[in-house]
Parts: C-alpha cells; sequence; structure tokens
C-alpha cells in the first residue's frame, strides 16, 4: 500500500484526515452544485442577485416541470436516447467480430489492420467533417437520427475494436482449438464460446461508448439542424440561445442532460472503470 | 474434413472483421484522404470547386487568426499537461480505506462523465463577473472582479481550466487503477530499507505506475488538441477571436464562411501535428506487443 495506510498514523491525523477528504470534495464539486441550487431558485431569486443564500423559495418542481413542458427538453432527451443505444450495440456488436479475427487468427495484414483502428480514433474530427457531411448528404441522411447512429457506430469501432481485441487476446487458444478440433464450426465457437467469456468486457465497453456517444457535441452540430432529431447536447446549447435570461431553466436542463449518463455511471461503476483502464493499460 | 476446416478458417476472419473494416473506410479512412485532398481546392460547400495548389495553405500562414488559434493549441497542450500530476495528486490522497471513499472516488470522478456541453455552462456561471463564484473567491483576496471569458488576455486561460476539470477526473481514475496493482513485496522492501515519501514516491511507486502515465499523458496531449466542445460552448472562440483553436477555427471556416477547401487546409494541418502523437502512440503500443 502507497501511502501509508492511515489507520497506522496517530489518531489526531486520521481524523483530520477523514474531515479533509470531505471538504475537498464539497471544493472540488462546488461549480457543479452551484448549478443545482441555480435549479431551483426562482426567477426573482436570480434576478436580485441571490445566487448563493438560501433560495428564498423553493422551486426545484417548478423548475424542472417548467423544463419539460415549456421547452423541447423531453423531445432531445428521447432523441438522445433514440441515437445513443442503437449506435451502442452496433459499435459493440461489430467491434467485438472485428476483435475476435484480429487475436485469434493469423493473416497477413493483422497488425496493419489494427494499428489503423488505433490510429483512426485518434484522429482529430475536422478532418473527417466535410467529406462525413457530404457522405450523409449524398445518401439522404442528413438530419436524421440514422445519420449520426451510422457515423458513431463507424467511428468508435476504432476504440472497440482495440478494446475487444486486447481482451480476447488473453483468453486460452486451447479452449478454441479444442472446439476446432470437435469439428464446430467457426461461427458456432464465437457464438457459444468466445461470446459468454466476453460478457464483462461487453458490459464496460457499453457504459463506456454510452457515455461517449451520448456526450457527442460535434457531430450533433454537424450532422443535424432541426429541434425533432437534435440530440440533447446540442439541445442544451440552442436552449441557452433562446432562454438566456432563465438561468434557473437552464440549470435544470444541464442537470438533465447530464443525468443519464451519471445514472449509468453509478449503477455499472466498477464496469466503466474496468474499461477505461482495461482498453489502455498495456503502455 | 481437416481440409475445409482450413479452409474456413481462411475465410472467416475476413467475415468477422467485413462489416467493422468497409464502415471504418467509409467514414473514417476515406474521409480523411478527401479531406486532404479538399484542401488543394477553393469551394464553397455547394458549388463548383477550383484547383488553387497550395494557395489555402500559403493564405493559412498568413493569417492572423490561424497564428491565434495555434498559440492558444499550444496552451492547451501544456496547461493540459497539469492533468497528470495533479491526477496523481488527488489518487494518492484518496488511496486509503475509510469509510465512504468509494463514494468519494466516485465523486470525484463526476466531472469526467457528464457532457463538455455542461461543464461549459457550469464554468460559465463560475466565471460570471456580476455573481460568479470565481469573482466571490478573488474578492476575499481582495482582488477586483475579472470578467474572465470576455477578457482577451484571460480567456483561453479561463477555458482550459474548465477543460482540465474533466482531464484531472480522468487521469485520476488511471492512477487509482494503478495504486490498486501496485506491487506489495517492492514497497515492504524499500520500506525496510528506509525509503518513504518522496523518494519512495520516485524510485518505488512512479516507475510501477508507468503504464497509467503513459495513457495520461497520451489521452491528455490528444484531448488538448482536440478542444472543441469547450471553446464553442463558452464563448465561440471570442472575444474577437482571441480564445480559438485550430478545431473551432475550421468549423467557423467551413460552416460559417463557407470556405470548405479553407478549412479541410486547416484540418489537415491539425491532423498533421496529431500524427506526431498518433505514431510515438502506435510505436509503444506495437512494441510493447512484440514484448
Amino acid at each position: 500500500m502507497f501511502p501509508t495506510p492511515i489507520e497506522k498514523r496517530s489518531l489526531p491525523f486520521n481524523l483530520s484526515y477523514r474531515v479533509a477528504v470531505w471538504i475537498a470534495l464539497l471544493l472540488w464539486l462546488l461549480p457543479l452544485i452551484a448549478v443545482m441550487m441555480t435549479s431551483a431558485r426562482s426567477m426573482a431569486d436570480i434576478n436580485s442577485g441571490n445566487y448563493w443564500g438560501v433560495p428564498s423559495e423553493w422551486m426545484l418542481f417548478e423548475n424542472y416541470t417548467m423544463v419539460f413542458t415549456q421547452t423541447p427538453m423531453l423531445r432531445y432527451l428521447i432523441n438522445s436516447l433514440i441515437i445513443t443505444l442503437p449506435a451502442v450495440f452496433g459499435a459493440v456488436a461489430l467491434s467485438t467480430l472485428a476483435g475476435y479475427a484480429l487475436a485469434k487468427f493469423k493473416f497477413r495484414g493483422n497488425v496493419a489492420l489494427f494499428a489503423t483502428f488505433i490510429a483512426g480514433n485518434f484522429v482529430p474530427f475536422q478532418i473527417l467533417m466535410i467529406p462525413v457531411r457530404d457522405l450523409t448528404i449524398s445518401m439522404g441522411l442528413y438530419d436524421t437520427a440514422s445519420g449520426l447512429i451510422l457515423f458513431h457506430i463507424a467511428f468508435q469501432t476504432g476504440f472497440c475494436t482495440l478494446f475487444m481485441r486486447n481482451f480476447i487476446v488473453g483468453l486460452p487458444d486451447e479452449l478454441i482449438e479444442a472446439a476446432r478440433v470437435e469439428g464446430v464450426s467457426e461461427w458456432q465457437i464465437f457464438w457459444h464460446v468466445v461470446l459468454p467469456l466476453v460478457r464483462p468486457a461487453l458490459a464496460a465497453l457499453s457504459v463506456l461508448i454510452f457515455t461517449f456517444i451520448w456526450n457527442d457535441y460535434f457531430w450533433a452540430l454537424v450532422l443535424v439542424q432541426s429541434d425533432e432529431v437534435r440530440p440533447i447536447t446540442a439541445g442544451i446549447s440552442a436552449l441557452k440561445g433562446q432562454w438566456m435570461a432563465s438561468w434557473q431553466l437552464i440549470a435544470a436542463g444541464s442537470i438533465v442532460a447530464a443525468l443519464p449518463p451519471v445514472i449509468l455511471f453509478f449503477a455499472m461503476q466498477r464496469h466503466f472503470i474496468a474499461g477505461l483502464t482495461l482498453g489502455a493499460t498495456k503502455g | 474434413m481437416q481440409k475445409l476446416h482450413s479452409k474456413q478458417q481462411q475465410w472467416m476472419p475476413v467475415l468477422f472483421l467485413a462489416p467493422a473494416v468497409i464502415l471504418f473506410v467509409v467514414y473514417v479512412i476515406f474521409p480523411i484522404l478527401q479531406s486532404i485532398w479538399l484542401s488543394f481546392y477553393e469551394w464553397d460547400g455547394i458549388g463548383e470547386k477550383t484547383f488553387v495548389g497550395f494557395s489555402n495553405y500559403v493564405e493559412l500562414f498568413d493569417d492572423y487568426q490561424f497564428w491565434v488559434a495555434l498559440k492558444n493549441n499550444l496552451y492547451w497542450m501544456v496547461f493540459f499537461m497539469l492533468a497528470p500530476p495533479i491526477g496523481l495528486g488527488i489518487a494518492l490522497f484518496l488511496n486509503q480505506k475509510i469509510m465512504g471513499i468509494r463514494l468519494v472516488k466516485s465523486m470525484f470522478f463526476f466531472p469526467f462523465v457528464i457532457s463538455q456541453v455542461v461543464v461549459g455552462l457550469v464554468f460559465s456561471w463560475f466565471y460570471d463577473p456580476s455573481f460568479g463564484l470565481f469573482n466571490k473567491a478573488i474578492a476575499l483576496f481582495g482582488m477586483e472582479p475579472v470578467a474572465v471569458l470576455s477578457d482577451e488576455n484571460w480567456v483561453t486561460f479561463g477555458i482550459i481550466v474548465a477543460g482540465l476539470w474533466p482531464q484531472i477526473a480522468y487521469c485520476m481514475i488511471l492512477y487509482l487503477t494503478g495504486l490498486n496493482n501496485l506491487n506489495p513485496d517492492q514497497i515492504e522492501a524499500a520500506r525496510l530499507d528506509g525509503a518513504h515519501g518522496w523518494k519512495m514516491l520516485r524510485h518505488v511507486i512512479l516507475p510501477q505506475l508507468r503504464p497509467a502515465t503513459f495513457i495520461a499523458v497520451v489521452v491528455t496531449v490528444i484531448g488538448a488538441l482536440r478542444s472543441f466542445d469547450l471553446v464553442a460552448t463558452m464563448t465561440s472562440g471570442g472575444p474577437f477571436g482571441s480564445s480559438s483553436v485550430l478545431a473551432y477555427f475550421m468549423y467557423e471556416q467551413s460552416i460559417f464562411n463557407y470556405r470548405a477547401g479553407y478549412g479541410a487546409a486547416i484540418a489537415t494541418v491539425l491532423f498533421l501535428i496529431m500524427d506526431i502523437y498518433i505514431a510515438y502512440f502506435l510505436w509503444r503500443m506495437l512494441k510493447s506487443e512484440k514484448a
């Protein structure tokens, strides 16, 4: 253990550490707490400059109701789900197949292909922007959920393939070889031998990719323009333009936008953190 | 029977790979080449393309805004490098077993999970000149209020701080995982030799955390070069383009000024800068594969 475990230190030190941890957390999250407080305030409070005191009246319920009734927030929220869920499923499915092929088959160009997936995952979005936009327009998918979904599947495949390949490489070859000797077809091996073994990786990857796609802002700007399709990141941005002075609304909207990945993160915490490090602990 | 199998083993990987590879080529590889090709044309994004050779690049290197954006990207890279050491600091601070520590670690990681658009909004409030927390805090030290996001000397640093918030959280998680997998024997041996504190950290702990450091640095550099969301959300590159970065400058030129060819040239420059890091990362990655 490093640093020295706290229980080996003196009692005063031990106690002050326990207090310090929570104070540090409070300071760390202060900007976010401010937004949460703002989302419970009344317009009158904001106009009179009461941002840090106790709200003169609690408007939590009213503000959030207003977000869902007066603004297209609910629409944006649904759009984000319509875009994110199929994209996650598609990217994870394709990259599991590809990752398995890269991990357990020897063929010429294997390493080159793997390197391409890794490299492609790091390119700046701007180098793809104009051609991807034109391609989406020419397929008649501009300003549709499908246009965004297709792009996200394609782009995330880079990271996901790297991730799945690194996980599958660690599986014992003997299992696959034994099945081959038995005469099981390659597809059956993938379906019945490999897939059950990669379940933890699938969970970790799905949570991670969900967050990435849910939080995407750039492509939502480039490939979408109408409220009917707009996901929540671009939605919040648009909202900010229309409700400039109604901070309590923007604040409530921001909290709503942040909530789904946060809930998912807390529900699948272990997987999430495993995902962040597993795809990338080999350095 | 055996024969059929080896045949199957030959074409099966092709089938497994095909969907991912085709999509990736269509949406990632091919567009990169198209953008580079486009950068040699004058194009408004809709009408005819005119071949202009290197003139987009010549113009770019004469464009004051380009140098401002490039300089800001450099600031991003330099100051973003604070994320790994601060992340390590927080990880060391939290690496204890007390009640509720798991919850604390998760809450510290929070900023990484929420969208950058929301982070941008949160920090816009934080800096607000009339009621923001930032000015309240510096007033305690007797300083005059600063309108961070509308002051061209401060604005880029203001946005970088907002970017550091989730970036530090990410580095912290990498290091916490690394600290969990330390080799206890080595640490015990070093303790018996009388090593502790800084000495221990430098000579025993940090070498073991090297994989985490490598990932943290690579992801941080790439993040600094990719910065777009926060600039777009917080300032739209303002005031007067002083907080623009290459990614935002390119977007602006292509979408608002209808100069797709010029935008492609900016993207190509950004891509070339990024390639240095991508190549280094690949080289390290493949080297460890062979080992």
